[in-house]
């Protein structure tokens, strides 16, 4: 039996690159954390504490119009691979997966709904994070999504507010809306003439926040960074949500000012880092994880100077998450060594690159330095 | 990968230069970038609660009535807070109330709440008022903001609420 088969798009809906910017912006997501009265959250919470909750969530689903028809999946009951797989949808959490080595906490558990990109997780650092996550810039639409969740549960559970503090958190960081917007960039542009550190601080004195692939506490892997609100206390969700948005449209600029820099004052090597980037990924017999996001970064910067035309956004989105190892262990049917892992990643590559995006228009030497028009 | 430099420690900085039109990348480690004068890549920006709890503790004198005290419904004392960053139940927000307002305006530079208005199951004539109160704030802002899917939603949502 496949769980994936019950989520909608088996959760790879913001893979689509339909959204505004969808080659610069990757992804939007908001998350608020919802913690329930009377239970104690988080490294406090007891196994009758997290079950507890569980119970209380699942009697809500019933209930509740958005949520009714959807998949609740308990880790503790989920094979260890679908687990990872889950984790690098970025549909769960690391800390929902358990510790290394040891199974999941009784109680944990993640629900999709049947009919929006929205899910919820249940006891991980709060009781309930609702989760939104589509395709490009979509600030709004995804605040809109978790809301209307939001208020559904609100209507069946007694949540953890406080008129001062607004809702409870388990950590104070999140307290207040508990309200997570963030938007996954790719700013090789930004990067590639070293003005990403100034976009950056600049984004701190906005009370933004940047991360890694997979949020806190990960590390900026090709050229791909999230941005997100670090605030979440005194201003009001769309307040936040249309800050991050102006932020984030600012960013985009400057990068797209930086790619035609690197067009005009640097040209050739460009081309020539993009081509090879391509060449290796088009070719190479065993790649690394963190190789393959190095050269995938030079290729979608490529794709989007319509320097490489015929590829798609959307196959470079789904390289980055069927290359990841649990997916390829799901592909192969069997757990995979390290290096059998990178020599299935290649072929992945190899296979996407070469029944989805012909790029021979571009590849002609007679065409010199010029890329010609996307057809 | 490791430092191209001392071929010692693993490489943590991966700087790429343009220079005359040339771009050259070098894998260094922390140690050898500094030498040569550069700042760390970006890598994550983790927030610093622990640092900024620290700070809290050194800048003034906490409250020892609040920092003494132990939260009566899970038993977390401030001296666990203070090792995870990390409350333990709704109850805890009470029992640390007045050094956790402190912490709160050093984090989010301010300690009151501006979002969402929770209306809890069952609601009170005066938590009612609250919502509505709430909600027709947000209505205001989602017109001002030319936000208008929005504002239909919420105009929608307050007459449910209303009383006939």
């Amino acid at each position: 039996m496949n769980e994936f088969d019950a989520i909608p798009d088996h959760g790879l809906g913001w893979l689509e690159a339909s959204g505004e910017f969808a080659d610069i912006v990757l992804s939007t997501r908001v998350r608020i954390a919802r913690n329930l009265q009377g239970h104690a959250f988080g490294v406090r919470a007891r196994v009758n504490d997290r079950e507890a909750v569980l119970r209380h969530f699942r009697s809500s689903v019933e209930r509740s119009d958005s949520l009714r028809g959807g998949r609740l999946l308990e880790m503790p009951n989920v094979s260890d691979r679908t687990r990872r797989i889950l984790h690098e949808r970025r549909l769960v959490t690391r800390d929902l997966l358990g510790e290394e080595g040891s199974a999941p906490l009784n109680g944990t558990a993640v629900h999709f709904s049947a009919r929006e990109p929205v899910s919820v997780m249940v006891n991980e650092e709060d009781h309930l994070r609702v989760q939104s996550l589509v395709s490009g810039l979509r600030l709004r639409e995804a605040w809109r999504i978790v809301d209307r969740l939001d208020d559904d549960l609100g209507r069946e559970l007694p949540f953890a507010y406080h008129h001062d503090f607004g809702f409870l958190t388990s950590c104070p960081t999140n307290v207040g809306t508990g309200m997570r917007a963030s938007v996954f960039m790719h700013l090789p542009g930004l990067v590639l003439t070293k003005e990403i550190a100034r976009a950056l601080r600049g984004l701190g004195e906005l009370g933004l926040t940047f991360r890694g692939l997979y949020g806190e506490g990960s590390e900026v892997v090709g050229n791909f960074f999230q941005v997100s609100n670090q605030v979440t206390l005194g201003r009001s969700e769309e307040d936040l949500v249309d800050g991050l948005d102006r932020a984030v449209r600012m960013v985009i600029q400057k990068e797209l000012e930086a790619r035609q820099r690197l067009l005009r004052e640097a040209r050739g090597v460009t081309e020539d880092r993009i081509w090879r980037a391509y060449g290796t990924l088009r070719y190479a017999r065993s790649l690394g994880f963190e190789e393959l996001m190095a050269f995938l970064s030079g290729v979608r910067l490529g794709m989007s100077l319509q320097l490489l035309p015929g590829l798609r956004v959307y196959s470079l989105n789904k390289i980055m998450i069927f290359t990841q190892p649990a997916h390829l262990e799901q592909a192969a049917g069997r757990d995979l060594a390290p290096e059998e892992s990178d020599a299935h990643r290649a072929s992945y590559v190899r296979r996407v690159l070469a029944t989805e995006g012909d790029v021979s228009a571009a590849d002609d030497p007679s065409h010199g330095e010029n890329a010609p028009e996307k057809p | 990968m490791i430092c191209e430099k001392c071929g010692a420690t693993g490489a943590v900085v991966h700087l790429t230069q343009i220079v005359d039109n040339q771009i050259s990348t070098y894998h260094l480690c922390e140690r050898c970038a500094a030498e040569k004068g550069l700042e760390s890549a970006p890598t994550a920006a983790d927030f610093p609660l622990m640092d900024v709890i620290a700070q809290m503790a050194e800048a003034s004198p906490p409250d020892t009535s609040v920092t003494g005290s132990e939260c009566a419904f899970c038993g977390l004392t401030w001296r666990d807070f203070r090792k995870t960053g990390r409350l333990g139940c709704p109850h805890c927000w009470e029992t640390f109330g007045g050094e956790i307002t402190r912490l709160l305006r050093r984090i989010h530079g301010a300690a009151r709440h501006a979002g969402k208005v929770y209306l809890p199951p069952d609601p009170s004539a005066s938590e009612m008022e609250k919502r509505l109160d709430g909600l027709r704030l947000r209505l205001e802002r989602a017109v001002q903001s030319e936000d208008f899917e929005r504002a239909a939603e919420l105009r929608d949502q307050i007459r449910s609420l209303e009383p006939a």
